[in-house]
């Protein structure tokens, strides 16, 4: 699908406004292109649409349901608020849209393997899924800080039959994630395609994965107009890589009168090194093959980032992103570790649902506005995910708090 | 700051096909296990004969590295090494009367975040005659490419065994000084031998550019440099130099010069 902000270069290299670009090794060149050929050819052919429509649905359990939040809504008093449930999509994240549609690539390249960088391992999840719906042999590298936060999705991994890397680059997290698979990438490219879990990376990546997590956008807009007549006033989504935000964003926005805001990690405190708000408080620069908004030093050097969650601890940030930002098209803010904390218990005593922690950030922001906002306005949060996976880290994190206080 | 005419890294090739022989290029680590020792280190190729130098300036987040670079990096910016530390160690080697062309390896990422004409400028200065930039691929490099010959810098770029064969010839007309030719699909590090499609690639390349081609990625040996340079301009060794620095790091600096000098020393042998 075309897009009026993703202008090719002379070189094919996508660009959103000044951002994005192919910034990678010569070696990888080659199959960026091929992925590029590949993915506009699946998108213009009906029958790639149509599987992909028949494994969303049989797959990944979609649609995924508007949810009117009736008892938060009454107990903030202000515009009514929704969820877009992605957190009850099968493996209970948005990341299955974007793996299932780019395993259908894989296939289409007639490749046998994939690999996958993961976070949270929500993404690494979705990946080994897709990988075993589709008999494709599969590696997930992932940090030994998020192994060890995040240890039941390793777990899940092994048991659906991928391999887990362990990462002990770095601060071992996200961030370095991505480094090892782009290096093992660099050797294994023939036969190997690479699932970039988020809308980050070098161009073809930020618009393969918007255009596969849109599916969000285009459900939510026609359920909206089904319950309220209208579209929604705000939306507000979590950003980390920012793939579920600009998966909802997108297909509205052209709908002038929908406000989106976007929720970085603000960690412990906006000081460099505690939080993971590139877009609030860093500059561009280049960092995994794009540019975007990063967090580093004077040098070019990436610095070192923190969240309480997994999947938003990353030092950079989708290059469209950076693209809304810089024309105002999306409001970018952020939400510490313990506002996130304070929407997740919230969110699971008044409407039954544990939001993952990723998912908590747009929470809390969505909840100060719609407390502000007349009842007849209508804020959209898209819960990206759910909280089970984060269960041992919430339950270690409420003791301490019990413990020392805050 | 230099013009193209007295560029050392132009001037080196020049003299070198003229007389017939190859370059031996070896990459240090600037910072690398600390800037005094690279600084050291130059000097002591220089003293065996080497002509042309690469300096990787270390970054946090190299993709194309594999583990023996990458360490280096990690703790050379853990040891707390600047761009400007870097730079002032390349202008006191030239001022103490050093006289290799130095090729600088800078990730893209420390060029932007720098400016790039500000940065490019800032290397003629301290005495750099080449940039490569490894993560800026031909179709992202033209407005790096003029802004490095403005610089009097020759803009070296990479191509790898996945590169197709009009891309192959197109980067290495656009290459000044010399091409790199990347010789295995991978990251950097060392290797027993090199597969003979490289070989025969850089043989067919050589037949479609005057550009020096000069063969990087793998090579960890005396007999690797000699069968490389059969067909190629130079060879650049980086991960098997890394490796022998690492293991003579505890000892005084000029010692452990000398001892990866000597290394360097059996990696010439051929081409001299």
């Amino acid at each position: 699908m075309a897009d009026d902000n993703n202008t090719p270069t002379a070189g094919g290299a996508g660009y959103f406004g000044q951002f994005g670009g192919q910034f990678v090794p010569e070696t990888l060149v080659a199959a960026l292109r091929q992925l590029d050929r590949e993915f506009n050819a699946a998108m213009a052919d009906e029958s790639f649409l149509a599987e992909l429509a028949r494994c969303n649905r049989d797959i990944g359990g979609r649609p995924s349901e508007l949810y009117f939040c009736k008892r938060l809504t009454e107990r903030l008093g202000g515009a009514k608020i929704y969820l877009k449930r992605e957190d009850m999509n099968h493996t209970g994240a948005h990341k299955i849209n974007n793996t299932l549609g780019q395993a259908l690539l894989c296939l289409r390249m007639g490749k046998k393997r994939v690999i996958a960088e993961t976070g949270a391992g929500q993404h690494g999840v979705a990946t080994a899924t897709a990988a075993a719906v589709f008999g494709l042999e599969c590696s997930v590298y992932m940090g030994t800080e998020d192994i060890r936060r995040q240890a039941l999705n390793v777990f899940r991994m092994k048991l659906l039959g991928a391999e887990v890397v362990p990462v002990t680059s770095g601060q071992c997290t996200l961030k370095d994630a991505c480094n090892e698979a782009l290096r093992e990438w660099m050797s294994s490219v023939e036969g190997t395609h690479y699932i970039l879990g988020s809308v980050t990376g070098p161009h073809p990546f930020p618009t393969i994965v918007r255009e596969f997590q849109s599916v969000i956008g285009r459900e939510a807009r026609e359920q909206m107009l089904a319950a309220e007549n209208r579209l929604p006033d705000v939306i507000v989504a979590c950003v980390g890589g920012g793939s579920n935000a600009a998966g909802i964003f997108a297909p509205m926005i052209e709908d002038a009168q929908v406000a989106m805001v976007g929720v970085e990690a603000g960690g412990r405190s906006m000081n460099l090194g505690d939080h993971a708000a590139p877009l609030c408080v860093g500059q561009p620069g280049v960092l995994h093959g794009s540019l975007s908004y990063v967090l580093q030093d004077e040098d070019g050097q990436t610095a070192d980032v923190h969240s309480i969650s997994a999947g938003l601890d990353y030092p950079g940030v989708g290059p469209q992103h950076s693209y809304w930002k810089e024309t105002g098209r999306v409001r970018y803010t952020s939400c510490s570790d313990d506002e996130a904390m304070d929407a997740l218990v919230e969110l699971s005593r008044t409407e039954g649902i544990i939001p993952a922690l990723e998912s908590s950030h747009a929470v809390a922001e969505a909840m100060k506005l719609a407390a502000k906002m007349d009842p007849d306005k209508i804020v959209l949060i898209n819960l990206s995910g759910r909280g089970d996976k984060d269960c041992n880290e919430i339950q270690e994190i409420l003791a301490r708090r019990e413990g020392g206080g805050k | 700051m230099s013009t193209m005419e007295n560029n050392r890294l132009l001037r080196t090739f020049a003299e070198l096909k003229a007389s017939g022989a190859k370059a031996l290029m070896p990459f240090l680590t600037a910072g690398y296990p600390n800037i005094d020792a690279t600084g050291a280190l130059l000097k002591d190729f220089e003293a065996r004969g080497v002509r042309i130098c690469e300096v990787g300036f270390p970054f946090s987040d190299p993709i194309a590295d594999g583990p023996t670079i990458q360490a280096s990096y990690t703790k050379a910016l853990g040891a707390g090494v600047t761009v400007g530390d870097i730079l002032d160690m390349a202008a006191a080697y030239r001022a103490g009367g050093g006289e290799m062309a130095l090729a600088a390896m800078v990730s893209y990422s420390i060029v932007f975040r720098q400016g790039t004409e500000a940065f490019l400028d800032k290397l003629a200065a301290a005495g750099f005659d080449a940039c490569i930039i490894p993560d800026l691929p031909l179709d992202e490099a033209a407005a790096a490419e003029s802004l490095a010959a403005a610089a009097g810098l020759c803009n070296v770029m990479l191509i790898a065994p996945t590169t197709p064969p009009e891309r192959r010839v197109e980067i290495a007309k656009r290459c000044r000084g010399f091409t790199y030719f990347v010789s295995v699909t991978g990251i950097t590090g060392e290797r027993v031998s090199l597969p003979p499609e490289t070989i025969a690639a850089v043989a067919e390349l050589r037949k479609h550019t005057d550009t020096p081609v000069c063969v990087g990625f793998g090579i960890s040996n005396a007999e690797t440099v000699k069968t490389v340079c059969e067909v190629a301009d130079g060879a650049i060794v980086g991960s098997a130099i890394i490796h022998r620095i690492t293991d003579a790091m505890d000892l005084p600096t000029d010692q452990m010069a000398a001892k990866v000098g000597d290394f360097v020393s059996e990696l010439l042998e051929p081409i001299l």
